[in-house]
Parts: structure tokens; sequence; C-alpha cells
């Protein structure tokens, strides 16, 4: 028959030829992975007959070969033909036996295409969700004001340890991070704006540019952005960690509230870190703008003073550190939410910490957005 | 059998040590073909070192290993490749790629196989999981979304994907119910006789030791104390091997063996 011996020495072959009695198909050499392509081929264009199969030449088989020969042996029976296996040692025919009876039932998986309804549906189950998401959050806020005021009022279940060590966390180790970002933001401000400004000959202007912009947006929200992106994650992730393995519910046996002793002291460091965080960065930004004002344009840093002093109203900055404790929790309660959702798995945890960064950040651009329609409503 | 070509695994004078911690001292250990050698020991004994030492996945700091007749440690790549695509390791908690559904994960191995039709590897792959007792249906999950026993199965499966000569399996039964390990202990014992697998496993759980193993190996004292049968170790007279094989639990084990096949 098909002569598919081809002379490779280092590569196990097979040959399949008609049995020397005339009668059968006769297998020889290897039947393993490595030729199964074609030996499953080979066997595939047996004709639909009663065959004998003789193995009496077969060295060794694998899983791989037995599964091609019990192809045939299939192929052959749902025809009504039958294949009469014969010559194999009783290793091989104990493979063949073992694969025999775990070949697997193929079986179609649940329908996959989706109606018109079940997309509606799951749209309407995404709305829900994210509003359930919504309530969450509050719930977790609300759950902060209530463990934060048992805590005012019971002073001694205030865990004042970890709030400074939450605040060297979420504040002192930001300082460089974010004063460098804000100093190179002041300075992209500076560099852009006097191109803009010197083609009306107002270069001056560009320090009620800087200001302006830096202490009431820029300063706080790119502080918070960054805040989000690294606080918010090291929560998820320290509480997620400590929910995957358990701590948390050993906490509740043992009469500790998760939300006294982890939320609260991570939030309030935050509260009250974020403003201190934001003030470094407007300094920052107005150094920054200062210093390529003086390079670029020339204005030196005592006129850049004076401007600033005259010319930016107190109400800036008012305007701007007023958003940050708000941005603050929003930025705690996400992270600590997130955390809490974890499940019991590693996947779950870098999944829940990457969505609470995303969830915080934007969230905290909302907020942002919102502010800026209430103080242009309220005239500041 | 003691002859020499029948040694798949010889291991001589193993050095393992990290930091100041010496591991193992002066190991040696010799696994025959087609047996099903049980490797027990304490906690931090280093049963899981050994393991990976003769897996390749740690180099020791003294000793040679020999693995169907390559010497591991001194292997250039194409020969460990090759040597590679004769075992398979199956890790505690199956160690499935989290990324890939259960009939991709036992693919993984076979996409090294050249010429093989990729109709074909899917079909081989759906036999695996079979063979090892996964329900059809578990091909299209992923690892996350089955139980703890089915990934260990279908980490068996990935491992015996090339049909290999050896498998190591590092605790197969830990963490099953007791009806899920004796169906395990049964799985590795009539794959092994179906296959003529020589099975290297890491175990802690007597059962298994009674149900499966041909061989014990006793790790202690920083190397092979004693390897022997079941009934060989009941003998031994040093105080651990003792402690371990006559405890109540080491005697309820035996008991159910002796209920079993009587």
């Amino acid at each position: 028959m098909d002569g598919v011996d081809e002379q490779m020495m280092e590569r196990p072959e097979f040959s399949i030829e008609d049995a020397d009695d005339g009668d059968g198909i006769a297998l020889a050499g290897v039947l393993s992975i490595k030729v199964v392509s074609r030996l499953d081929a080979a066997l595939g264009a047996l004709p639909v007959q009663d065959t004998r199969l003789d193995l009496s030449g077969v060295t060794h088989v694998d899983t791989a070969g037995a599964w091609s020969i019990l192809g045939l042996e299939r192929r052959l029976e749902s025809a009504g033909q039958t294949l009469d296996i014969t010559g194999a040692s009783k290793t091989a025919a104990q493979l063949i036996e073992t694969v025999r009876n775990a070949l697997p039932d193929p079986q179609e998986a649940e329908d996959g295409k989706q109606s018109v309804a079940d997309r509606l549906e799951a749209f309407g189950q995404g709305v829900v969700a994210s509003a359930g998401y919504g309530l969450a959050l509050v719930n977790y806020l609300g759950l902060f004001v209530a463990r934060l005021g048992r805590a005012i009022r019971h002073p001694g279940t205030f865990r004042m340890t970890a709030l400074v060590h939450h605040c060297q966390e979420v504040g002192l180790k930001a300082v460089p991070i974010v004063s460098l970002m804000a100093f190179l933001i002041g300075v992209v401000l500076a560099f852009q704006g006097s191109a803009q400004l010197r083609q009306f000959g107002a270069e001056v202007f560009v320090v009620d540019l800087i200001a302006i912009s830096i202490l009431r947006e820029l300063g706080i929200l790119l502080t918070s952005i960054i805040v989000a992106g690294r606080t918010a994650s090291a929560f998820t992730a320290a509480i997620g960690s400590m929910k995957m393995r358990e701590e948390i519910d050993a906490m509740r046996t043992l009469g500790l509230d998760p939300a006294t002793v982890l939320f609260v002291p991570r939030i309030l460091a935050l509260v009250l870190m974020l403003p201190i965080l934001g003030l470094i960065a407007n300094v920052m930004g107005l150094l920054g703008g200062a210093i390529m004002s003086w390079v670029e344009l020339g204005i030196s840093p005592a006129m850049f003073r004076t401007r600033l002093v005259e010319g930016t109203d107190i109400s800036h900055v008012m305007v701007g550190m007023v958003k940050a404790p708000v941005f603050a929790l929003i930025i705690g309660i996400i992270g600590c939410h997130a955390g809490m959702q974890v499940e019991s798995n590693a996947e779950s945890l870098g999944r829940q910490t990457s969505n609470a960064v995303v969830a915080a950040i934007f969230a905290v651009i909302v907020a942002d957005a919102g502010f800026s329609i209430f103080f242009a409503q309220m005239g500041i | 059998m003691d002859d020499a070509s029948d040694i798949v695994i010889r291991v001589k004078g193993l050095r393992n040590a990290f930091g100041t911690h010496v591991v193992h001292d002066d190991l040696d250990l010799e696994v025959r073909r087609g047996e099903i050698i049980g490797v027990v020991g304490g906690s931090g004994t280093g049963k899981s070192v050994l393991l990976r030492t003769i897996s390749g996945l740690q180099r020791p700091s003294a000793g040679s290993v020999d693995v169907l007749g390559v010497d591991v440690l001194n292997a250039d790549e194409d020969t460990r490749s090759a040597l590679e695509a004769r075992w398979g390791v199956m890790f505690q908690d199956g160690a499935l790629f989290s990324s890939l559904t259960v009939r991709e994960n036992v693919e993984v191995p076979m996409r090294a196989v050249i010429g093989l039709d990729p109709d074909v590897r899917r079909h081989l792959a759906d036999l695996k999981i079979s063979l090892t007792g996964l329900p059809y249906l578990a091909g299209d999950k992923y690892p996350s979304e089955l139980s703890g026993g089915m990934r260990k199965r279908a980490g068996l499966a990935r491992a015996l994907a090339l049909d290999p000569e050896i498998v190591f399996l590092d605790e197969p039964t830990a963490g099953l119910d007791p009806i899920g390990a004796t169906a395990f202990d049964n799985l590795i014992k009539g794959l092994s006789e179906a296959m003529g697998l020589t099975v290297f496993l890491v175990t802690h759980d007597l059962d298994t030791l009674h149900a499966v193993c041909d061989r014990i190996a006793v790790l202690a004292e920083k190397k092979v104390l004693v390897t022997g049968t079941m009934q060989e170790m009941m003998k031994v007279d040093h105080p651990w091997v003792h402690d371990y094989f006559h405890g109540p639990r080491a005697r309820a084990a035996l008991d159910a063996t002796e209920q079993d096949q009587g």
C-alpha cells in the first residue's frame, strides 16, 4: 500500500503495507506522536472493509499511535465493518485497551451565539452592576465615616501607629515624585504659554496663566492622579492579599473590625496627606514656571512674585485645595473597596488592582469636572 | 531487575545547600525502569528540592544526576531538550498556564513535535484529558474554573502529553479529599502500568505509599536513609522511620490496604 518509509535516520519511522500472507495490513516500526499525522493519514486512506491489522512488526507504540489505530477501528465500525488487531505485544495491547476505554466522547459546548435579547440583557446587567458599584462605594464611605466617628468617641480604639505609618507611606514617600511632576508641569506651561503670548506682546500674562492653571486645577488634579496610581493600587494590593490569605476572616473571628483596623487609618492618612501633597505641588509648579519664565522671557523672580501676588486672587488657591480631601476620599474608598473584592486566587488580585487604579483616576477626573461646573455656576 | 541498564535515574553524591543551610549531603538514589518510587521525609528534608534537582530546575553544589543515561548537569542544550521530551513534571497545584484553556495547556508540549497536524494535536490533547479522568468539556475551561483535584488531573495530562518515560509528581494527593485522593492513586497506578511509566513521586500520603508505590525512599539526615518496599520499611529501626511507618496513621493506611487485598 502506501510506502511511507522515508530513509530518515534520526526520526522514528513506521511502515504500512499489505501483510505477507496477502490478507490484511501490516504495520511495523515505531508508532509514536512524531509520526502520528502521517500514520493517521495513511490509515485514513484505507478502504472501508473488514480489515485485519497485524502489529507484530511494531517495536513501540504510544498513546498517539494507539489513538490512530482506534480511529481506524471507529471509522470501520461506524460503517458496519470490523477491525481485527493481531500480533500486538502485551504492552501494546494493554495500552490500546486503556486508550479505547478513555476515548473521549466529543460533546458540543453550549451554544455561544447571542440573540438580541441576550445582548440587551447583558447591557441591562452592566448598567445595574455599575449602579451597584456606585452604591457599594457610598456604602464604604458611610462605613468609613461611621467608624471614624466611633474612633473619635472612643479614642482608645483608634490606631495611631497605623495612621502615622500610612501617612509616611502615602504622603512622605510620594513627595519626590509629586514635586518633580509639578515642577515639570510648571516648566511646560511657561514654555508653551510664552510661545503663544509672545505673539500678542503679552508675555507678562504668562504669570497669570501659570498661577491660575496650577493653583486652581493642575496642581491638585495631577497630584491626585499620581496618588491614585501609587496609593489606590497599594491599598488594593495590601488589603486584597490579606483577603486572599483569609486574614480578613481571621480578623473578624478575633473580634477585630476590618473597617476600623484597615480602612480608617489608610483613608484618613490619605485625607490628611493629599492636601499637603497638593500644596507642595503648587509651590513646585510655581517654582518651575518662575524659572522657565526667567530663562525664556526674562521675567525676573521678583517681577514674577509681584505679578503673582497682585494678579492672582487667593480664591484660586482655595478652589484648588478644597478639592483635595474629596479626591483623597474617592481614591481611598475605591482602593479599599477593590481590595475587599479580591477572591482567593492571584488573578483576581491583579485584576482588582488595575481596576482600582483605573476607577480611581476616572472618578477623580469626573469629580474635578463636577467641581469646575459648580464653581463656574457659583461665580467663584 | 538490578541490571545497570534498567536504572533510569541515578543520583550520586548529591549536595544541595542554601547559604549555610545544607539540605542534602552525599545523597545517592537509584530509580529502576517501570517502578513507582515514593519519596518521603519530614518537612524541610528537601523532598521537593530533590525532585527539582533531578528534573534540572535546581543546580546542586556537588554530585551527579543521570537520567535515562544523560548527565543532566553537563548536557548541552540539544541533549537537554531531547531529554525534557522524555519526562514530564506535575507540580503541586498543577502549575497550569492560567491564560490558556486546559486543552491548550496540554497542547503546549505537543507544539514542539515537528509535523504534528493541529487537528490531530487537538484530538490527542482531548485524549490525554480524558485519560486522566476529566470530562470532555473540561478541555474548554480555564484553570481558574477548575477545582483543585481537576487542576491536578489537568497538570498530569500536560505532564503525559508526549508519552514520557518518567513522570515526576510533587505531592499528587495533597489537598484532595480521601475519595479524590484514592481515585488519583488508582489513576497513577493504572497509567503507569498501561504506559510503562517510571513514576517518581514525592508525598506525605501514607495511603498513596501503600496503594501505589513499589519502593519507598526515606529522606533523613540529609541523605536517602533507606530504600525498599513497604514491608522492608516496617522493619527499619531508625527512630524517625519507625515513627513514620508505625504511627496511628500508618497503621490505618496499612489496614486499609490489607482489607483491599484480602
